[in-house]
């Protein structure tokens, strides 16, 4: 019997607040163990939570990107259960009626666009950090210490249909959901960090069966390539059990990176039996159309239609152009360059290719860098007129960014003009000829390729100053 | 109305006597009934009630407020090490 993948994915992000979902505590990470905590979020008697407006924003915000309807009342409910990082023992969320519903995100996977259908947008807090004692995991340690900082941090939840069909759709779908919720500005959505977390939910069922099969909930994925990697354990060990005649226990699963592979968590009678029921301390929130409004315009253009804008009025590639959408600031620079030089392509190349390396070697972002639209532009230009060559632009371009200085600053304090002295090339040229002479005895003898050879020899002797169209011109010309 | 007054008593973490069981287990037996009795009125044409309040909209500001006793928290632990609350083994 020949079955499918069937998967699910639930993401958590923490929205970039200053302070907290239901009080004032800073948001801020790595501060000192339980410096941002105050009675409402550590749960004290008679303390009273207050909605957040921002976090509110932020996640209709996402709602509206994704497509979905936002609900015109939304409830915050309690779901209860205990856990030391949860000093309420019940954690504030939405179920009943949720921030919003029915949206869709468009995801490309091997060169397809696929619609992947969004459940639900709803919000929620986070909860504290364990730190466990006498033991590296949870397993086998002996006590832990419990840091609340995190507690109350705002959570957006996004849930997926079952619509994701295979471990590479779903690290597809989690890496197009991160660059657009980085881009709408709702969240760092950083994986590694914890800024923005997975759960997923596999099955199997025969093609053609209606049902959903019994289904594996995994967790503890810190990157794309964790959630594809854990995703493909997980459909071979289901397709093992199934094809031996076994059937599966749904349970919770943790991904060891290590190891490669998923292990089902025990935990002390975890009974999830959570009796969610209506936060009596929150009142409804009831967004009204001028809000929503007023958040729809806030949004501006998103990525999927800049990328497809750039394809068409700007005739980049669909690489190109999806590389500078993968970030606002980039997009933004890419444009602002744009309108000082009519060249497209060359601004395309120039920020994906040389700028990206360096802002990816030096961790700095295209704002915190030591460059400015106004300065590649320079750059180009000065190619474009012949001042420098397109090598040593590349070796201009970190002299910028690591001085500050501009492009007629580096250029002029270096000396790496191009040269275009012909009487200066000549003599070089001809020393270059001098020292080779097999090479010249082959072009002599009619093997016109060497020319490359010499081309290289000329460059290298002139520390890639050369004009390369006037070495090729007076290279033949010596070569006779 | 008869409730499984363990498993009541399990999710909540509370350790009751054989007393207390046979007392709280009549005492929410009887708010049982009385949520029966409410299930028999004809509510087709109410819509879910959520809060008993009529209020909507109450937000704040994303502004920081700085908590100045964190230590009265602390102190109320019952075991702290290093600024963080210290819990006996979680899972087993």
């Amino acid at each position: 019997m020949k079955y499918e993948t069937i998967i699910g994915l639930e993401i958590h992000a923490q929205l970039a607040t200053e302070s907290k979902m239901f009080c004032g505590c800073s948001t801020k990470f790595g501060a000192e163990p339980n410096s941002n905590i105050c009675p409402v979020c550590t749960g004290q008697p008679g303390t009273l939570p207050v909605v957040n407006k921002k976090a509110f924003e932020l996640a209709i915000k996402t709602a509206i990107a994704l497509n979905c309807k936002i609900e015109p009342q939304s409830i915050f409910a309690r779901k209860n259960y205990f856990y030391p990082d949860l000093p309420k023992d019940y954690q504030v969320s939405q179920y009943e009626l949720p921030l919003a519903t029915g949206g869709y995100i468009n995801v490309e996977v091997d060169g397809e666009v696929k619609k992947i259908g969004i459940t639900r947008v709803h919000l929620e807090e986070d909860a504290g950090k364990l730190v466990h004692q006498g033991a590296a995991q949870i397993m086998g340690a002996d006590s832990s210490l419990v840091d609340y900082n995190r507690t109350g941090t705002p959570l957006m939840e996004i849930v997926s249909e079952p619509d994701i069909r295979s471990p590479k759709e779903a690290a597809a779908y989690m890496q197009t959901m991160a660059n657009l919720l980085q881009y709408i500005a709702v969240s760092d959505a950083k994986l590694e960090e914890g800024s923005l977390r997975c759960d997923a939910n596999i099955s199997l069922r025969p093609i053609g069966q209606k049902e959903f099969g019994t289904k594996s909930e995994l967790k503890n994925m810190n990157s794309f390539k964790a959630v594809e990697k854990a995703l493909i354990y997980e459909v071979k060990r289901h397709n093992e059990v199934v094809s031996e005649g076994g059937k599966i226990v749904q349970d919770t699963r943790f991904y060891d990176e290590k190891t490669d592979t998923t292990k089902g968590m025990r935990t002390k009678e975890f009974a999830h039996d959570y009796r969610y029921f209506p936060e009596p301390d929150l009142v409804p929130v009831e967004p009204s159309q001028e809000w929503v409004e007023e958040i729809r315009q806030s949004l501006g253009e998103l990525p999927a239609n800049r990328k497809a804008r750039f394809i068409k009025d700007f005739g980049l590639t669909t690489d190109d152009a999806g590389l500078l959408v993968s970030n606002k600031a980039v997009a933004d620079f890419f444009e602002e360059a744009l309108k000082l030089l009519n060249n497209p392509k060359a601004i395309a190349n120039w920020i994906n290719g040389e700028l990206t390396a360096y802002l990816n070697e030096h961790n700095l972002t295209i704002t915190q860098a030591n460059i400015s639209p106004a300065k590649l532009v320079e750059l180009i230009q000065a190619i474009d007129q012949g001042t420098i060559s397109g090598k040593i632009a590349k070796t201009v371009l970190v002299k910028v960014l690591e001085t500050g200085k501009s492009v007629k600053e580096v250029v002029a304090e270096s000396g790496l003009t191009q040269m275009s002295d012909e009487g200066e090339l000549v003599k070089i040229i001809r020393d270059v000829i001098k020292n080779n002479p097999k090479q010249l005895e082959q072009y002599k003898g009619g093997k016109t390729t060497v020319l490359a050879f010499f081309v290289g020899q000329t460059m290298k002797a002139t520390k890639g100053r050369a004009n390369p169209g006037m070495v090729n011109k007076l290279l033949k010309q010596e070569l006779g | 109305m008869q409730i499984d007054i363990d498993h009541v008593a399990k999710l909540a973490r509370l350790g009751l006597s054989e007393e207390e069981k046979k007392v709280f287990g009549e005492q929410l037996g009887k708010v049982l009934d009385h949520a029966n009795e409410l299930q028999k009125l004809n509510t087709d044409n109410v819509s879910p009630t959520s809060h008993a309040i009529p209020m909507k909209n109450v937000l704040r500001e994303d502004k920081v407020v700085v908590c100045q006793n964190t230590e009265d928290i602390l102190a109320n632990g019952p075991e702290t090490e290093d600024n963080m609350f210290k819990v006996p083994r979680i899972v087993e």
